[in-house]
């Protein structure tokens, strides 16, 4: 897994609320076997027409707008568990989502794949909305080690809250998978006296 | 102080314990299909690995598979690449695989409490979301992402913060005509869409209680739609009837063994929840959503709400409805009957009694997806296909099909499906299809009339 530690960049907003993954990536790009190049179908049904042309207003689409960091709007990532809707997010490019909350199945697909999910109150996330739509050039910094988000040039700055564990994965790029697997023994024991009647 | 049932199956699957926080938890059943499962394999191979418990781990092919003609090689190029690839992987790791064509093929959260593979006092996952489903036994099932697959696979394990638990009490008689996908949906409507975020719930109550096992499965089913990680009810006779001659479950002594155990699973009296929350079921009426999300549920006597937010506007453009209209009397295109929210052989078996003599709407399509092969067997054995024939519905075969439009079952841009799944969100069904939720009958009803319907307009005394 990719390595985070601190990062500066210009975001993009998507201020809509409940962005379930079927708008992250519809269903019908699901079909591929590896994880690798969903990037190209992130809001696919919110970016392109019916032919395939960009939608001019859509975010994504608007030159103003760019960087590794999304802001959106509450509940952010909600619906399936399909793990390509963070794959998607992180091969377009982003590295972090901000929001007033995630859904939990999301926030453990990002964390798994470096990206980092913060989580600011709805207040600080209007406040986030209104820097960027004033200032679309907008510089944020996310800085794990500490557990801060700041709006550069500003005296914004806000701490959130991670899982200390997470944390540590995401700076040393470790994954669950990793550490699970050092503790055969321990399963190896639960094992054996595991029994559902 | 008493323990929940959520903490009494939770603690038996303690590995360890973490930071206080979280806990490394040991997963008795994993289900995989085609869509979630691939890149996990791909990354145990690539570190080497197998799978730590073969035979905890069930796969079928669901999601993308055709509900046609299923005895032929799928015609899309990727979705047969996929469904092969599982084929394959199940074979290199010795997986049971239920695929296309076997006789216990079907959608993963259908065929598992229907053979018995999900058990009370279990912890089950899958790759999908609706794995709450299974919750209806009295065990802890949630979704999980490729990667937690990919953990299960390789050390049957995965690391988890416990989730916070509310307890919802439903008492009350439901009216005629309303059902457990009314009782779920009304719930998610009161609570909203992300209202449950962070919680792992129990339904308890005698409007729970008075539930077959299919309607607590359909209500199960949606905890996801308010954002839960999962829904649980207790055991009880009728989960034990349920459960006694299913094929995976175990006999005799063992099975009274087991369902000694099982007794032991309910809430303690003085148990505490972080949340309690309590709904009357006799106020309940047939629901219908007009959103975009499964929270945008409205009893079809009331109209549309009024609100100002932005992405309420955007949904009711998409759906194409205005604020303070009602839904009652709306055209609609498709009926759409099945997911693992309602395709099991009691749903099938409702909307048969309701159609029997009558006739669909004109142009109206109306297509039923059994849940598994056992229920399309079934359905076939109680002559239900014939009873749907003759009132014009089609009767397809088993897989998650215009639940998420994955296959080439969609519906096309701007037509109204009603739709007994449980996401109406934006593109869901087909790129611009626009979904309503409802029950089974709902549904019926509406295929009937062309319209939707207050199903309970339409019942006589002697129909259920
Ligand atoms: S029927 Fe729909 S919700 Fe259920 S598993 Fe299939 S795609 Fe998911």
């Amino acid at each position: 897994m990719k390595k985070f530690d601190i990062l500066t960049s210009t975001a993009v907003p998507i201020p809509i609320e409940h962005v379930d993954t079927d708008q992250i990536i519809p269903a019908r790009y699901l079909k591929n076997v590896s994880r690798e190049g969903f990037g190209k179908y992130l809001f696919y049904d919110w970016r392109y027409d019916q032919n395939d042309e960009p939608v001019r207003d859509f975010v994504l689409n608007n030159a103003i707008y760019r960087g590794e960091i999304l802001i959106a709007g509450k509940n952010f990532g909600c619906g399936s568990s399909r793990e390509h809707a963070a794959w998607a997010l992180a091969d377009y490019g982003f590295r972090v989502v901000v929001s007033s909350y995630f859904a939990d199945i999301f926030r453990g697909n990002a964390l798994n794949n470096g990206i980092l999910p913060v989580q600011v109150s709805e207040q600080d996330l209007q406040v986030l909305f209104s820097y960027i739509e004033q200032v679309p050039s907008t510089r944020l910094t996310v800085d794990l080690p500490d557990q801060q988000i700041k709006v550069e040039g500003t005296s914004w700055i806000r701490d959130f809250e991670i899982d200390l564990y997470k944390k540590q994965c995401l700076l040393n790029g470790y994954d669950d998978v990793d550490f699970l697997l050092s503790l055969d023994n321990e399963i190896t024991s639960f094992e054996e006296n595991h029994s559902l009647f | 102080m008493g323990k929940s049932m959520f903490d009494k199956v939770w603690d038996a699957h303690v590995v360890k314990s973490l930071d206080g926080k979280r806990d490394v938890i040991y997963i008795d059943r994993h289900y995989i299909h085609e869509v979630t499962s691939p890149q996990a394999f791909s990354a145990l191979k690539q570190r080497g690995l197998r799978i730590r418990c073969p035979d905890r781990t069930i796969a079928t092919a669901d999601h993308n598979v055709p509900t046609v003609n299923q005895h032929l090689p799928i015609a899309e190029p990727l979705s047969r690449h996929q469904v092969a690839t599982l084929t394959e992987n199940c074979a290199d790791f010795g997986v049971e695989l239920f695929g296309l064509g076997h006789s216990k093929q079907g959608i993963v959260h259908v065929i598992g409490p229907e053979l018995g593979l999900s058990l009370p006092g279990m912890t089950i996952v899958c790759g999908d979301s609706h794995t709450s489903t299974h919750g209806a036994l009295g065990n802890i099932a949630f979704g999980i992402g490729t990667s937690q697959v990919e953990q299960v696979f390789a050390t049957q394990c995965l690391i988890l913060q416990r989730p916070k638990t509310m307890r919802i009490t439903i008492d009350g008689k439901l009216q005629r005509g309303v059902s457990a996908k009314d009782i779920i949906l009304h719930i998610i409507a009161e609570l909203t869409t992300g209202g449950a975020t962070g919680y792992f719930v129990e339904y308890a109550g005698q409007a729970i209680r008075s539930l077959t096992m299919e309607g607590r499965m359909t209500v199960c089913n949606m905890s996801i739609e308010m954002g839960a990680r999962g829904g649980m009810i207790a055991p009880d006779d009728k989960t034990y009837t349920y459960l006694r001659d299913k094929e995976y479950v175990p006999r005799e002594e063992a099975f009274d063994r087991a369902v000694d155990y099982w007794n032991t699973l309910c809430t303690d009296r003085n148990a505490r929840f972080d949340k309690d929350i309590y709904f009357d079921a006799s106020v309940i009426e047939p629901m219908v959503t007009f959103g975009t999300n499964p929270g945008m549920g409205i009893p079809i006597s009331h109209p549309i709400p009024t609100s100002g937010h932005d992405h309420f506007r955007k949904s009711l453009d998409y759906m194409g409805f205005r604020p303070g209209e009602k839904l009652e009397g709306k055209k609609i295109q498709h009926i759409f009957i099945g997911s693992c929210t309602n395709s099991r052989i009691e749903d099938l078996r409702i909307v048969a009694s309701f159609v029997k003599g009558k006739r669909k709407f004109r142009d109206i399509k109306a297509f039923i997806v059994p849940g598994s092969k056992n229920v399309e067997e079934q359905a076939r054995k109680e002559g239900l296909h014939e009873i749907f024939d003759s009132a014009g519905f089609e009767f397809r075969q088993p897989g998650c099909s215009a639940c998420l439009g994955m296959n080439e079952d969609k519906i096309p841009r701007g037509e109204y499906c009603m739709s007994t799944s449980n996401r109406n969100f934006e593109g869901r069904q087909g790129q611009g299809a626009r979904t309503i939720l409802a029950s089974p009958l709902m549904a019926a009803a509406a295929a009937i009339t062309g319209e939707i319907t207050d199903v309970r307009k339409m019942m006589n005394h002697e129909e259920i």
